[in-house]
């Protein structure tokens, strides 16, 4: 492959690098100078038609998070409250950070027959890839709560137990699950493409 | 000899061949459910259709005898199709539970699905409900809405455990594999339905969601059951340790052997893996006045390798016995025999327990010795009476026992191990023996090393390591070269295949696919 070598002349003022710095000082300030004026004058209902620099005030204010965006992970419920989860192992198979750990029992109902007497998650291991969610044969686990701060002073508290997992879940889901997930999307302030995309600047 | 072609290739075959055996000995596979080389033709899952030349109409292979010049298609459009619409029948009423199914990873309807089917289902009505996952005996599972009616297991009711415990019921498509009235699926084979059902309609209870089975891994190995020493592969899973509250071995299953089991294996053998995983001695134990404590192979080793030689020097070689199990192979038994009877001088060599009373036999597999390796014990000779060395050791006339594996339980043994003045256990298991032993030396299990059997008819067969000892446990064949090397004997050896060598004369390369007679042995060494 050619490479081109550009070789860059520098003039006298520029190899001071005097003016340069102040240019850099003056594009600085003006946007501190101008941010301020425009937030202050928000403060006071004034020039509501500029639009100052956007910073979210975390945690005050949550930045707008996309409808598909894979967040902390839930395992849904069946009518009855039980886990939707018949512990195929699908989740755990193709998981890529191997973070899904399953154990499967007998149940005494022969048409459910399967379901998961453990099932963690190592949140200190996941990639969030949403492998489990797309693997998942009976819609048991997704990735839609929303939730995306979880930390903990140890590693065995990164990991989820079932309990844990199905508690993102409400405890009776109701006959149409499309209906429920957008209950969970208002709840936890997230917000659809189009919203973000059209978001308007704070007032 | 009748030649036929299939797909274009001519092969010489048989007069009572039929077409399928034909293909499969040119190695083309028929696909097929109802069709096991052990049972007799049924030909009622129509899986296996072929094209033959003159005929208007497809026939099936598994039961059209070959003819000479016949000329076959298996991979035409023709055949596909009707294999298509053939599993598109089958898959009508079939509930599609994959999920929650044991079979679904090794289910020919499966692999028959992605590999010819791939189609839309057609079917709008309502599937037949059938009674879902009940146990038609101690060790087996059966769900009716999975099954295809391809009757493989009545037909091996019927015909190879003679039983007759399952048939079909009802007509049509109310038919249903089921058990006969007042019967339970519990005869002494009752495991190989689960292993010949070609779907998920007979699953087996003990592996019942323990683990996927594609987390399996397979080694090739020898029952250690009986003295039958039928083939078969240990399915173990050491990547995911959580399953079955860490048990590596998670289920037998026969391998093909037309010399031995043919295609079968007993339920004693098939479920009789558990001591592989439990109870296991993991470490080497030192007795210290009246408790026996953890200690370390170094220390473990010096220990009786001292008090060997003091032995020896003080009171002569016959102050000390050695007890060798039949549960050895024959590598660790040579390796036995040649140090203590050949190097060392001892006489007091034995191997059988004359308290272990034969168990159930049977004119098909089972043998009364649940021991894989007598025979091969008495071939390297180790024949002494074990009685008379214990009472030798009761008495004080032995003062060192060396005892192998064996778990003596009745109270006449346990008398005289009591009196016994030093006794080394070396073993799998902890058991009555080991109670008394002043050092336990940790051996490994059939699954955890390499080595060959011998069967009750004289039959060399290799069994392979699966997964390494548990713990700090070692191989029997290791721990003997070591004290070996204590004992100043060298005993040099890197493999089990090394000691196979010296006393066969053949690599493990060198064995026949199923089993060598020992009669064949090139090798004999002098004592």
């Amino acid at each position: 492959m050619a490479i081109k070598k550009v070789q860059r002349k520098f003039g006298f003022w520029e190899r001071t690098y005097i003016p340069e710095v102040l240019k850099g000082l003056r594009l600085t300030a003006r946007h501190l100078f101008r941010n301020l004026f425009i937030h202050m004058a928000h403060q006071f209902g004034l020039a509501k038609h500029l639009r100052g620099g956007e910073t979210y005030q975390y945690p005050d204010e949550r930045r707008p998070l996309f409808a598909r965006l894979r967040t902390l992970h839930r395992l849904t419920r069946r009518e009855d409250g039980s886990p939707r989860c018949v512990a195929c192992m699908m989740c755990e198979t193709v998981c890529p950070a191997d973070c899904i750990y399953i154990v499967g029992g007998e149940h005494p109902n022969p048409q459910i027959e399967k379901y998961p007497v453990r099932f963690d998650i190592d949140l200190g291991l996941c990639v969030f890839c949403g492998y489990c969610v797309e693997a998942c044969p009976e819609d048991a686990i997704r990735m839609d709560t929303g939730i995306l701060e979880f930390s903990s002073y140890s590693r065995e508290g990164m990991i989820y137990d079932l309990e844990k997992l199905l508690s993102y879940s409400r405890r009776q889901e109701t006959g149409d699950r499309s209906q429920e997930s957008g209950v969970r999307r208002q709840e936890t302030g997230v917000r659809s493409h189009r919203e973000v995309l059209n978001v308007k600047p704070e007032t | 000899m009748p030649i036929i072609t299939v797909n274009g290739q001519e092969v010489h075959v048989e007069p009572q061949f039929t077409v399928i055996q034909a293909a499969e000995k040119l190695g083309i596979y028929v696909p097929r459910y109802c069709y096991h080389p052990g049972l007799s033709i049924a030909g009622s899952c129509r899986m296996c259709l072929v094209e033959i030349e003159n005929m208007f109409k497809l026939a099936i292979s598994c039961y059209t005898r070959v003819r000479d010049g016949m000329t076959v298609t298996t991979d035409s459009k023709r055949v596909t199709q009707a294999r298509k619409a053939m599993l598109e029948f089958l898959l009508i009423n079939h509930p599609l539970d994959c999920p929650v199914c044991d079979q679904s990873g090794e289910c020919d309807l499966q692999n028959y699905y992605m590999e010819i089917g791939q189609y839309d289902s057609r079917f709008l009505e309502n599937k037949i409900k059938r009674k879902k996952a009940f146990p038609v005996g101690p060790h087996v599972v059966l769900d009716q809405e999975r099954c295809i009616l391809c009757t493989r297991c009545t037909r091996f009711c019927e015909e190879v455990s003679r039983s007759h415990e399952l048939g079909v019921f009802n007509r049509g498509n109310r038919s249903v594999i089921d058990l006969h009235p007042a019967k339970t699926l519990d005869n002494p084979y009752s495991g190989n339905v689960i292993d010949i059902c070609p779907v998920g309609a007979l699953t087996e209870r003990e592996f019942r969601f323990k683990c996927r089975v594609w987390y399996l891994s397979t080694r090739d190995s020898i029952c250690s059951g009986c003295a039958r020493g039928c083939n078969i592969s240990i399915h173990y899973n050491e990547s995911r340790p959580y399953k079955a509250g860490g048990r590596r071995a998670q289920r037998l299953k026969p391998r093909f052997n037309p010399l031995v089991n043919q295609w079968w294996m007993c339920d004693e053998g098939r479920f009789g893996y558990e001591f592989i995983d439990k109870n296991r001695i993991e470490q080497p134990y030192l007795r210290a006045i009246a408790e026996l404590e953890l200690s370390e192979w170094d220390k473990v080793i010096d220990e009786v390798s001292t008090a060997l030689k003091s032995a020896w020097q003080k009171f002569g070689p016959n102050s000390i016995g050695v007890i060798a199990s039949p549960q050895l192979s024959n590598e660790e038994l040579y390796l036995i025999q040649k140090l203590f009877a050949e190097l060392m001088g001892i006489e007091q060599i034995g191997y059988r327990n004359p308290w272990e009373k034969g168990g159930f036999q049977d004119d098909f597999l089972i043998r009364a010795d649940k021991n894989p390796n007598s025979r091969g014990a008495e071939e390297i000779g180790l024949s002494g009476d074990v009685r008379t060395i214990l009472e030798k050791a009761a008495c004080g006339e032995i003062k060192i026992l060396y005892i192998f594996q064996h778990n003596f339980d009745s109270e006449e043994a346990r008398k005289m191990l009591e009196q016994a003045e030093y006794i080394v256990f070396q073993g799998t298991n902890w058991n009555k023996t080991a109670d008394f032993a002043n050092v336990i030396l940790p051996g490994a299990t059939y699954a955890e090393k390499d080595g060959t059997f011998t069967n009750f008819e004289g039959r060399v067969q290799r069994f392979q390591q699966a997964f390494l000892p548990l713990s700090e446990a070692k191989a029997d064949s290791e721990i003997l070269t070591v004290l070996a090397e204590k004992l100043e004997y060298p005993l040099v050896y890197l493999t089990a295949e090394d000691i196979f060598m010296e006393w066969y004369g053949k690599p493990y390369e060198g064995l026949e696919e199923f089993g060598e007679m020992i009669s064949q042995k090139k090798h004999q060494w002098t004592i």
